[in-house]
This record gives C-alpha cells, structure tokens and sequence, in this order.
C-alpha cells in the first residue's frame, strides 16, 4: 500500500507554490479564516465552515461550522433530519454543497471529486450500507484498497506484470481474510453481500472503509443493528485506532455510547450546530435537552 | 470447494466441467456434433459437410469476440452501449480505406494489412471515446441514447453519396483486403482461383486428397484463424477481468457511488472500459466484415439490429461472464442463423411437407378439419422470420427465469487470485484479542 502522502502541514499561511519540508510540525488555524479560529491545541484534519445544502425547499443543512481534531473520537447528533447524513455527504464530495467550505488537513476540498477525498485520507461509510450485492463479502473488501497494481488494464493483461499483480493480490486476500475475521464475517466470506443481515452489511461497509487506509474517518450510524458484544469489540477497535492516531466523527443516536466514548460532542439541529463541547457541557444544555434529548418534557 | 464428497464418480467430471476451457470446448464440439448430424443426415459430401461446419464456426467465432467486447462494457461495467453495429462499422470502414487495393472502386490506400488493422481498432476505439466522454458523465440511459444515435449516424455517413469517393457510398466497397491466410497461399490473393504459392501448393495438394477444394481451404484457415483472434481476445478480457481493474468496474455496475467513496476515479474505469470495448468491436467487425468468407463493407451489413442480436447473445450466455459470452456467442449463431434452414430442409425431406398455403389464414382453417400439413408447410415457409419470433420468445423467456443467463455467471469472481474459502490463511482466530491484533496491522 502506498504511503500516506497526506500532507503533514494542517493549515499553512504559506502560497500554494512553496513546497513544504515534510517534518514541519502543524501549525494552529491560518489567519484568513480567523472568524472560526479558536485556540485549538491539537490539529484539526476536517474542518467545516459555513457549510449549506438545500433541497428543492429544504434547507438540509443550513451554515454549519465545525472542526475535527486530530485523533479524537468526535460525536455527531441531533435529530433525525438534522442534516447529519447531508453534512457527510457534502464532505465527502458525494454531494456538492450550495455554500460553505470544508478544509481538510488545511487545504480546502469543497467541490473535489469523491475519489480525490478518499485518496487524501478522508473517508466515510454509509448510513444505509452500500454492499457491492453481485459481489462476495472477500470481493466487497479486497476492492477498497488504493494504490492496487492490477487496476491498470495493462499491468493486469501482460504476461510480463501479471505476476506481480497476482502477487499484490494474494497479499491482498490474507489482509482481507484479516479483517473479515476482526469484524466476524469470515464465515461469510464467499457469500454474495447481497445476501448479508443488515447488521452483516453495516459491519462490511465499516470493513472496507478501513481497508482504505484513512486518516479521518466518518461514521454514519455504524452501529446500527449491530449487535451489543460486537459493538464493544468495534469500539475497542475504534479506540486502538485512535491511539495509532486515526480520526473519528461518528454519527450515532444512541445518547450513552456518544456521551461515554466521545471526548468531543456537536449537536445539529434543523440544520445548523446548535451546541459542541465535551459530554458534560451538552447533557446540561438545556437547548439540546429542548432539541433532542427528550424535548417536550 | 463447494462440490459435495457424495456422489464420487461425478465429481471429476464435474471438476472438469467446472473449468471454463471445458465448457467452451464442450459447447463448440457438440454444435460440430449437431452439425455433422445435419450434414449427413441430408447426405453433404466431404466438402459440403466441411463447408456446413465451417460456416457455423466462423459465425460462432465472431460472435463470441464482439459478444465478448460488449460484455466489458455492460456485463462488467454496466455500460449500455447500443451502437455495437457503429463501431464494428467504423473498424470494418477504416481497414477498407487504409488496405483496400488503390485500384478498386472506391479506392483503398492499399497500405499494408497489419497498419490498416490497426488503424480499424484506434479508429474505433476514437469515436468510441468521442461519442461516450461527454455522456459518460452522465447517467446511464444517455449513454444508451448518444450510443445508438452516434451508430446510425455512423451508418448514415458511410451511405451518403457525399463521401461515396471515400467510402462506396449505398454501394459500399467493391474491392476489400485480402485476408492473410489468401496472401499466403495464393500467388495472386485477390482471385481465390489463382495459382498457389509454394506453401499454398502443399496445403491445397493435401486437402485435394479429401476432395476438398482451393477455396475452402482457404475460408476453413481464415476460421481457424478467427478461433484463434477469439481466443486471444477471450484471454485478454479475462484476465482483465479477473483482477482489480475487472473489480472495480463490476463495483461501478454495482453501486457508482460506493466505489467512488472507496477512492476509485469510477470515470476514468468507465472510460477505458468503452474504449477497450469499442477497440474490440472494431477489430470484431474487420474479422467478420472487412476480409474473409463473409467480406461485405456496405451500409446494409451495419444495420442496428446486429446490435441487438449481440445483446441477445450475451443475455443468453450471461453478462459479465467471459466464458458465458463465447457460450451464449455460438449458441446464439448456431440456432438463429445456421440451424433453422438445415431443420427446414431435414424436415422437409422426411416428411415430404408440400402444402404450400399462401397466408396464415389458409394455413389455420384447415386446421379445424384436422389437417396440420398446411401450417406445418406454412411454418417450414416461413422460417427465416419465425425464428425472429422464436428468438423473442426465448429472450422474454431467459430474462424471467433465468436472469443472469444460461451460467448465471454475473457474479463470477472478479479477482487474480481464487477467492474460494480455503484460500483464507490459517492465522490464530480464536480469541478476539488474536484477531484484534491481526486487524490492527491491516491499517499500518
Ligand atoms: N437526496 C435528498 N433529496 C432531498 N432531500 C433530502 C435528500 N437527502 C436529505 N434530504 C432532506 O434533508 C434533510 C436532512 O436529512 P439528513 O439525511 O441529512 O438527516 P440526518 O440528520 O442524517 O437524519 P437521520 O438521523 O434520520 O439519519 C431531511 O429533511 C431530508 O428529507
Ligand atoms: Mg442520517
């Protein structure tokens, strides 16, 4: 797999066109965005200002702003219909959104297409799991992956670079193996994903988003029908990855696994960020406790 | 594997039957079978029945490659490419021009046949890319459109009296290439009556012993010469298909947007799976069209519904399976095209049918007095356009019973490596902490 070429530099006050050593360490917020600036310790890989997305006359997602640290397990609630889904859709390039800018790692990516997202790090999984159902669970998986040799037609197809493809996908397959494993779906490996659970095909969604190897990744609900000792087993794994310094924001409804996992809570509402902080300060929000928490109380 | 220990003496059989190389086989040598059987049941002599054979394998052949080039672009990538016809026209077209004699009417460049070959497939792999980057971006029914309407414009062009200098205009091309098997054996390839070469006088003085003549020997080695171009391009397509590339394009046809979120430019696949397409549906229609047995370069030849019979082709030996298109190639040939005559003719001789009734009508009534011989003798008539309604009936019947075709082969595996479930590789997977550990390298 190819090394993680995302740039080390978060946000630079330096032009384009000046390349930047590799080793300098990441510098707080730039000056031209200093209306969000806030005196951030750690890094902040996604950021997202002003964003807006309306439909016909919805207004899913309406100005929201709001930062990722580095290695944190952010949490994302609010509502249904809060926009959460549209916000990761507009991140990730899967929709294009109707103002606003998102940063990641310091540069903006807003308008980018999807696959240039994933290739810097950034990747999301799905809220309604978006298995490959012709293809089997090991196929689904081994798919994901950057950097394979054999995507080209003719390393693929020449007698001379065939070899090494194969060989890139034997190694492939035992990785695949691996995770299958981790995520209990080895039994199934060979079944069309089409055929999987519901909560088979959220874990093989979330499967295969890590075999992307990201740097920052978006959950949408991966729990999901997931069942309860499997659900701890991936938070554990959530958890390790972190420490290896990977970053979350996840989307869950379930109020105690947010307030018990997450360092880091933004609350959406219609829309728009209505509250953020850690745990304690949005349990006592009584905006929050209005909006979501069990409003009309 | 998922073959079952019970039934022991099935089980090799199977294991062969399983291999694709088998099947092909299989099915080519049981048309040869059927065929032989038709010969000889009317009595063909040696050159007839050789002549019979041959004409169906050629079919079969040509079949299977374009079959095989549309199957890149539907089967795999779900790319609706209706302007087959256009694009076998374009490389059929451009050899004419670039290799046909300078002296015949209209005149070819006369450049040698390899270049113009060549030239066929860019230049079908071209107007491929020119007519599908711009729909390619946008959903899959204008594709469809734009596919279909840049094939008859294709055909419309090649017929206009404008460019009748260029192309032969409604009259198309009088003098085509000579195929390399007549350059060959033949000291003059342009007239097949021409004295052998020295190499050609050996092959002829033999196939003489089975009383076979110059000309089909001539038109037997440009089959097998065409068997061959089909297995080259079978092999080819596997292997690009039994791989990432062959991955990713079934992900697209599967679900766009979650291969795009899985960091695949699903644009630049789709693209090269047209060209490549289009490139083989170019060297399809020279094979067929440009030289050999068949040689025909008119208008006429490309009309769209070639198109369509390739979509059934493929339909019938499964979309998305390499193996399933060479199948559902030859079969589709085999009893569309060569089998309904011989049945008439057997038919006909055995049960000495003569009613010959003029129109359905005189056909039906009798049937009340319990006479069947004037509809049989209709039917029989009329079997060049019953077997189009046959073929209908057995589209609307595959599509609703069997809906991956005949192997159900849609969901073959699309990787380098065998992805059965003894390929998993024995790591400790007892305990969770294991396999915590063994995931946790997968995201070094
Ligand atoms: N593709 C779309 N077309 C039209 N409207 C949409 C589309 N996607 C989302 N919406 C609308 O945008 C609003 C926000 O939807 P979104 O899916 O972002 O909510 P959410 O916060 O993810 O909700 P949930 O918790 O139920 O998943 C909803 O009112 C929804 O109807
Ligand atoms: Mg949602």
């Amino acid at each position: 797999m190819s090394e993680d070429d995302a740039p080390s530099v978060a946000d630079a006050d330096i032009p384009d066109d000046v390349d930047v050593p590799e080793d300098v360490e990441p510098e707080t917020m730039d000056s031209d965005v200093e209306e969000s600036a806030k005196t951030v310790p750690r890094s902040v890989p996604l950021r997202v200002e002003g964003l807006r997305k309306e439909f016909g006359g919805i207004t899913a997602v309406d100005g929201a702003t709001f930062a990722v640290e580095e290695g944190s397990l952010t949490g994302l609630i609010g509502p249904n219909g809060a926009g959460k889904s549209t916000t990761f859709n507009c991140i990730t390039g899967v929709h294009e959104a109707d103002a606003g800018d998102v940063y990641f790692r310091g540069e903006e990516i807003s308008g980018e297409q999807p696959h240039d997202i994933v290739e810097r790090g950034l990747v999301r999984t799905f809220q309604i799991a978006r298995q490959l159902g012709e293809m089997t669970v090991l196929e689904n998986v081994m798919l994901a992956p950057g950097g394979q040799q054999g995507e080209s037609i003719t390393r693929s197809v020449l007698p001379g670079t065939r070899g090494r493809v194969v060989a890139q996908e034997r190694e492939l397959r035992e990785k695949a193996w691996e995770t299958l494993e981790f995520f209990e779906l080895d039994h199934l490996a060979t079944e069309y994903a089409g055929n999987l659970s519901g909560g088979q095909r959220k874990l093989l969604e979330l499967a295969r988003a890590l075999m992307t190897d990201p740097s920052v990744l978006l959950l949408d609900e991966p729990f999901a029908g997931v069942n309860p000792t499997l659900e701890e087993k991936l938070l554990d794994r959530i958890h390790d990855l972190r420490e290896q310094g990977l970053t979350f924001l996840l989307v869950e409804h379930d109020m105690d696994l947010i307030m018990q996992n997450c360092e880091h809570v933004i609350v959406m509402h219609q829309g728009r960020v209505l509250d953020e902080g850690p745990p304690e300060r949005i349990k006592n929000n009584e905006e929050v406790i209005e909006a979501y928490l069990g409003g009309e109380v | 594997m998922s073959q079952t220990t019970t039934d022991d003496v099935l089980a090799p059989l199977r294991r062969v039957f399983a291999n694709d190389a088998a099947k092909v086989a299989v099915m080519y040598i049981a048309i040869w079978v059927v065929f032989y059987a038709f010969g000889n049941h009317l009595g063909y002599g040696n050159s007839g029945m050789l002549s019979l054979v041959r004409r169906v394998t050629f079919l079969a052949a040509v079949y299977g490659i374009v079959v095989l080039a549309l199957n890149i672009q539907w089967g795999y990538a779900g790319l609706f490419n209706i302007g087959v016809a256009g694009f076998m026209a374009v490389g059929a077209y451009t050899v004419a021009m670039l290799s046909s004699p300078p002296a015949g009417s209209p005149p070819g460049l006369g450049l040698p046949l390899p270049i113009g070959v060549l030239g066929g497939i860019l230049a079908a792999t071209l107007v491929g890319l020119v007519a599908a980057l711009p729909a390619l971006r946008l959903k899959a029914d204008y594709l469809a459109i734009v596919t279909v309407a840049i094939s008859e414009i294709i055909r419309i062009t090649y017929n206009s009296p404008a460019f009748s200098d260029v192309t032969g205009g409604a009259r198309g091309f009088g003098n085509l290439p000579t195929s390399p098997v007549e350059t060959l054996l033949l000291q003059d390839p342009t007239s097949p009556a021409s004295e052998a070469t020295s190499l050609g006088e050996t092959v002829f003085s033999f196939a003489a012993e089975y009383g076979i003549s110059q000309f089909a020997v001539v038109n037997t080695l440009y089959t097998v010469g065409v068997l061959l171009v089909l297995l080259v391009v079978y092999l080819l397509l596997e292997r690009a298909g039994k791989s990432p590339y062959g991955r990713v394009l079934k992900a697209i046809r599967e679900d766009e947007t979650a291969a795009q979120s899985l960091g695949k430019d699903t644009q630049n696949f789709k693209v090269r799976a047209f060209a490549l397409g289009c490139g083989l549906m170019g060297l399809a229609g020279i094979v067929w069209f440009a030289m050999g047995p068949r040689a025909s370069v008119t208008p006429q030849t490309f009309r769209p519904n070639i198109t369509f019979y390739i979509f059934i082709a493929l339909i019938i030996g499964g979309a998305g399976s390499n193996t399933g298109s060479v199948l559902g190639g030859a079969l589709f040939a085999s009893l569309l095209f060569e089998a309904p005559p011989m049945i008439r003719s057997i038919i006909q001789e055995t049960f000495q049918v003569s009613a010959n009734p003029g129109n359905l009508i005189e056909a039906l009534i009798p049937i009340a007095s319990g006479n069947l011989a004037p509809l049989g003798g209709f039917l029989l008539n009329n079997i060049d356009s019953l077997r189009f309604i046959g073929m209908g009936i057995l589209l609307v019947v595959l599509i609703q019973r069997k809906p991956d075709g005949l192997l159900g082969a849609r969901k073959e595996t699309a990787a380098g490596v065998p992805l059965t479930a003894d390929t998993r590789p024995d790591t400790g997977r007892a305990d969770a902490d294991a396999a915590a550990v063994d995931g946790g390298e997968t995201d070094e």
